[in-house]
C-alpha cells in the first residue's frame, strides 16, 4: 500500500517538476552549478571577465566553477568516461583536442545554428564561424597563434624574417622552441626553401621529416626546449634566450603588461583555434544549462569582449569590427591581434588532418632525433 | 619414540593443551588480520588493481573484433602475407560494419587505435565512417561492387597494407605495445618481429639513460649524505634534532618551487653564473651550461632526494655504539682504518636502504626532469606521461609502465642476490 502511494506521489512530483520545466521559457536559466574547465592564468581571467561574470550577474541563480585542467582535458575526460562519472560541464580545448575527443566519443556533437546566437545582422552562426568549425563537437572561441618573440636589446638589428631564427651568425644566442615536432618542422622546411603550399607533401614522407630535422640540426645546440607555455616568456625576461616561440597572448602580456624589452616576430606565425566542447555523459538538466550559457557566451559581443583582456582574435567574423581597447592599458587591441593584416602577411594554419594522422609516427622520429 | 606419541599434556580443566594453544593462536591471528584489513583493502584497491588494469591495457585489443565483427570473420581466409587484396565479401562486410560502427560513433575510435600502428588510418576511418551509409546506398541502388566503390572513394582501401593492419590486429590479445616499448617492430607482411635500426630507437635509449642518471643521483646523495648523517649522529641530541629538522625542511616546500629555484640558480643568466662572471672566474662568453641537460637533472634531483638518503643513514648510525671505534683504536688501529674496518661496515644496512629508496624513487621521477632536463636529461617516465596525456596511447604507456616495473623488480632481485635484502635497515 504505502509503496504504491510512494510511487504515485513520486509520479505526481515528477509531473509537477516537468510541468514547471516547460513553464519557464527557454530564455530563463534554471538554477545550476556549471563546472567550466579552462587553461587557468590570464586566459581563464579573460573568460571570467568577458563571459562568466556578466552571465552570473544576469542570471544570479547560476554558479560557474572554474577548473584549470585544460592541458590534460582529453585524458581526464576519457578516464571520467570510463568510470561513468562525468563531472565537467564545459571544457575549453584546442581544436586538435576537440577533434580527438569527438573521434573518441568523449564530446557531444553540437548543432551550432540550433544552439548558438545569430550574428547581429542575422547571419547564421555556422556562417559566422565559417571554416573555423573544424569538428562537429567544437565551438570555436578564439584564434591564437604560435609565434616568436625576441629580445630587442640582445640583437644588433631587429628580427623580421622567420629564418633569422636559423641564422646563428647574425643572431647568436639560445632559442626556446617547443619540445614537439608540430610547428618546428614546418618552420624548418620553410627556411630550407620549401614552398608553403608544399610543406605537408614534403612532411608526409620519412625523408621530408629527416630534411626538416637536418635543418633543425643547424641550431640544435642552441635550442632550449619548452613544454609549458610560460617557459619562453620567463626565459626571454631573464635573457636566457635571445628568441623563442610561444602563444602570442603570452608575448603580448610580456611586452605590453610587463614592459620587457621584447618584440614580436610575426613572420610565419601558425594559427590555431581554441574553443568549447561539451562532454558526453552529462545529465539532460546540465546540458540544458550549458546550452543556455553557450548561447550567451559565444555571441558576437561576448567574443569581442574577450579581446579586451587578452590578445587573441575572436572566432566570429562579426566580432572583429567590435574589438576595442585593452580594459586596463587602454591601448588599441587590433594591432596586437594575430589576425591583423600587418601581422598576418605570412601565416600557416595548423593542419588538423595531417597531424591527426601523422603525429604519432613523426613524433617517434622527432624523439629519436632529440635523444641522438 | 612411541612413549612420546601416547603422552599428552593436558590443561587444568582436562583438555589437550596443544588444541587449546592452537585455538588461542588462531584467534589471535584472526584479530591481527582484522587489524590489517583496512590496509590490505587499501593496498588491493589502490595498488594491486591499478597494476592489474595496467597489465590488461598493455595487451588488450578487443576494439577491432568488437567494432568490425563481420570483417574480422571475412578476413579469416585472406592471406596477409600475399599481395592480393581481400575479396568482395570482405569489402561488403567492412561497409556493413562501418555503417553500424558510425551509428554508435565507434568508427573514429577504431581509427585512432589503428593509427598507432599505421599512420593515416585515423583519417581513413573518420572519412569512411562519415560517408559509408551513402556509399552502401549507392552500391545497392546501382548493384555495383563494394570493392570498386570503396577504392574509388578512398584509394587507401586499395592498398594491401591497410587490410594487413586490420587482419594483424583482429586478435583480441596482442603483444605489439610491448614490441613498441622495446623499440621493436612487427612487419605487417611477414609478421616477423625485429629490432628497429639504432637511429630510430627511443625507449631502450631512455631506459638506459634513466638507469645511468639514477645511479649517478644515488651516488651523489650518498657522497653528500654520508658525512652529514655521520655529523648529525655524533652531535648531542638537541643539536642533532635541530639539524634533522633542517634536513626535513625542504619537504615542507612544494616540489615545483624547489625545482624552479634551481632554474633561477643554474641557468646561464642565473645567480651562480652571474657570480662566477662577477668574480672573474668565468668570461661572459664562457658561462656554464648547468641546466636543461643531464647536469641539471642530477643537481636538482640530488637535492630533492637527499633526505631519503640521510634519514636511514642517520638512524642506523645512531645505533652504532661509539665504544666499537674506541675499542678498535685502543687495540692499535689507525683511526682511518678503524673507521673503514669497524664503523663503515656497520653502516652498510643504512646505505642499502637509502640507496634503494633514492634509486627507485628517481627512476620513476618525472616533473623535475621535465622542467630542468632539456633534451638529454629526461627519463622514461616523461615518455609515459606523454603517452598518457598527449598521444593518448594508453596501451603503450601501460606497456612502458610494466617494463619499468619489471625492471625495478629485477633490480630488487639483484640487490637481494648481491647484498641480501635482510641487510636493509631503516633504524
Amino acid at each position: 500500500m504505502s509503496r504504491n502511494l510512494f510511487v504515485a506521489l513520486a509520479a505526481v512530483l515528477a509531473l509537477g517538476l516537468s510541468a514547471c520545466k516547460d513553464d519557464k521559457a527557454s530564455m530563463e536559466a534554471k538554477p545550476a552549478e556549471l563546472v567550466v574547465v579552462s587553461w587557468g592564468g590570464a586566459y581563464s581571467a579573460s573568460q571570467q571577465s568577458a563571459y562568466h561574470t556578466p552571465y552570473m550577474e544576469k542570471y544570479p541563480q547560476v554558479t560557474i566553477v572554474n577548473d584549470d585542467s585544460s592541458n590534460e582535458a582529453v585524458p581526464k575526460l576519457r578516464a571520467m568516461n570510463e568510470a561513468g562519472n562525468v563531472t565537467w560541464d564545459l571544457v575549453d580545448v584546442v581544436a586538435a583536442d576537440a577533434i580527438r575527443a569527438c573521434d573518441d566519443g568523449l564530446a557531444l556533437e553540437i548543432d551550432v545554428d540550433d544552439t548558438l546566437a545569430k550574428a547581429p545582422d542575422g547571419t547564421k552562426a555556422s556562417a559566422d564561424f565559417g571554416d573555423l568549425l573544424v569538428s562537429p563537437c567544437f565551438i570555436p572561441q578564439i584564434v591564437y597563434s604560435t609565434t616568436f618573440g625576441y629580445r630587442t636589446d640582445l640583437v644588433k638589428e631587429p628580427m623580421t624574417d622567420l629564418c633569422d631564427i636559423f641564422d646563428l651568425a647574425r643572431f647568436p644566442g639560445k632559442r626556446s622552441l617547443e619540445k614537439q615536432p608540430i610547428n618546428n618542422l614546418e618552420w624548418a622546411l620553410l627556411c630550407d626553401g620549401v614552398d608553403a603550399d608544399d610543406i605537408y607533401n614534403v612532411l608526409g614522407t620519412k625523408e621530408g621529416v629527416e630534411r626538416a630535422l637536418k635543418k633543425l640540426d643547424t641550431i640544435k645546440s642552441e635550442i632550449i626546449w619548452w613544454s609549458k607555455g610560460a617557459e619562453t616568456p620567463q626565459r626571454l625576461a631573464d635573457g636566457e634566450v635571445v628568441a623563442g616561440s610561444t602563444y602570442n597572448g603570452r608575448l603580448f602580456s610580456l611586452i605590453e603588461e610587463k614592459k620587457q624589452p621584447v618584440a614580436m616576430l610575426w613572420d610565419w606565425q601558425i594559427f590555431d583555434l581554441d574553443g568549447w566542447i561539451v562532454p558526453k555523459g552529462i545529465s539532460d538538466e546540465q546540458l540544458e544549462a550549458v546550452k543556455h550559457y553557450l548561447y550567451f557566451a559565444t555571441d558576437t559581443q561576448r567574443l569581442a569582449d574577450q579581446a579586451k583582456y587578452i590578445s587573441y582574435g575572436p572566432a566570429r567574423s562579426s566580432s572583429a569590427p567590435l574589438v576595442g581597447k585593452h580594459a586596463d592599458l587602454g591601448i588599441d587591441m587590433a594591432p596586437h591581434m594575430p589576425t591583423d593584416p600587418n601581422n598576418a602577411k605570412n601565416v600557416l594554419l595548423f593542419n588538423f588532418d595531417f597531424w591527426g594522422d601523422k603525429r604519432d609516427e613523426i613524433d617517434e622520429q622527432f624523439q629519436a632525433w632529440l635523444s641522438r | 619414540m612411541s612413549s612420546t606419541t601416547t603422552f599428552q599434556l593436558l590443561t587444568a580443566d582436562g583438555r589437550a593443551l596443544k588444541a587449546v594453544l592452537k585455538k588461542h593462536k588462531a584467534r589471535r591471528k584472526r584479530k591481527a588480520f582484522l587489524l590489517v584489513t583496512p590496509l590490505l583493502a587499501f593496498v588491493i584497491v589502490g595498488f594491486c588493481l591499478p597494476i592489474l588494469d595496467m597489465l590488461r591495457r598493455s595487451t588488450n585489443n578487443h576494439i577491432v573484433e568488437k567494432t568490425l565483427p563481420r570483417t574480422v570473420l571475412a578476413l579469416k581466409e585472406w592471406d596477409a602475407g600475399g599481395t592480393t587484396l581481400p575479396n568482395e565479401p570482405a569489402f561488403a562486410s567492412l561497409a556493413q560494419d562501418l555503417v553500424i560502427a558510425q551509428h554508435h560513433r565507434r568508427a573514429t575510435q577504431l581509427g585512432q587505435r589503428l593509427n598507432y600502428e599505421f599512420s593515416g588510418l585515423a583519417s581513413l576511418f573518420r572519412r569512411s565512417g562519415r560517408h559509408m551509409e551513402e556509399l552502401v546506398n549507392e552500391v545497392r541502388s546501382t548493384r555495383g561492387s563494394y570493392k570498386e566503390t570503396l577504392i574509388a572513394f578512398d584509394a587507401r582501401w586499395g592498398e594491401t597494407d591497410s587490410w594487413r593492419v586490420l587482419k594483424r590486429f583482429s586478435d583480441t590479445l596482442v603483444a605489439d605495445y610491448y614490441w613498441a616499448a622495446l623499440d621493436m617492430r612487427r612487419d605487417l607482411r611477414s609478421n616477423e618481429v625485429s629490432l628497429r635500426p639504432s637511429k630510430e630507437r627511443i625507449y631502450l635509449r631512455l631506459f638506459g639513460r634513466t638507469v645511468v642518471i639514477s645511479l649517478g643521483i644515488t651516488l651523489a646523495t650518498l657522497l653528500l649524505g654520508f658525512p652529514l648523517a655521520l655529523w648529525i649522529a655524533r652531535l648531542p641530541s638537541g643539536q642533532g634534532n635541530l639539524l634533522l629538522v633542517m634536513v626535513l625542511l625542504p619537504f615542507w616546500t612544494s616540489l615545483l618551487v624547489r625545482t624552479t629555484s634551481w632554474i633561477v640558480l643554474l641557468q646561464q643568466q642565473g645567480v651562480i653564473n652571474d657570480l662566477l662572471v662577477a668574480v672573474g672566474i668565468l668570461s661572459e662568453e664562457g658561462r656554464l651550461r648547468m641546466i636543461y641537460n643531464t647536469t641539471g637533472t642530477v643537481i636538482a634531483m640530488t637535492h630533492i632526494l637527499l633526505p631519503f638518503m640521510v634519514l636511514p643513514l642517520y638512524s642506523v648510525m645512531k645505533t652504532i655504539s661509539p665504544s666499537y671505534m674506541r675499542a678498535a683504536v685502543s687495540l692499535g688501529a689507525h683511526p682511518i682504518s678503524a673507521f673503514w674496518k669497524v664503523y663503515f661496515p656497520s653502516t652498510v644496512p643504512g646505505i642499502g636502504a637509502g640507496a634503494i629508496m633514492v634509486f627507485i624513487l628517481s627512476i620513476g621521477y618525472y616533473i623535475t626532469p621535465e622542467l630542468v632536463g632539456g633534451r638529454t636529461g629526461v627519463f622514461i617516465s616523461n615518455r609515459i606521461a606523454y603517452h598518457i596525456s598527449s598521444s593518448l596511447n594508453w596501451g603503450l604507456a601501460a606497456a612502458l609502465g610494466v617494463a619499468l616495473l619489471g625492471f625495478v623488480i629485477a633490480i630488487y632481485w639483484l640487490y637481494d642476490k648481491i647484498v641480501g635484502i635482510d641487510n636493509i635497515r631503516l633504524g
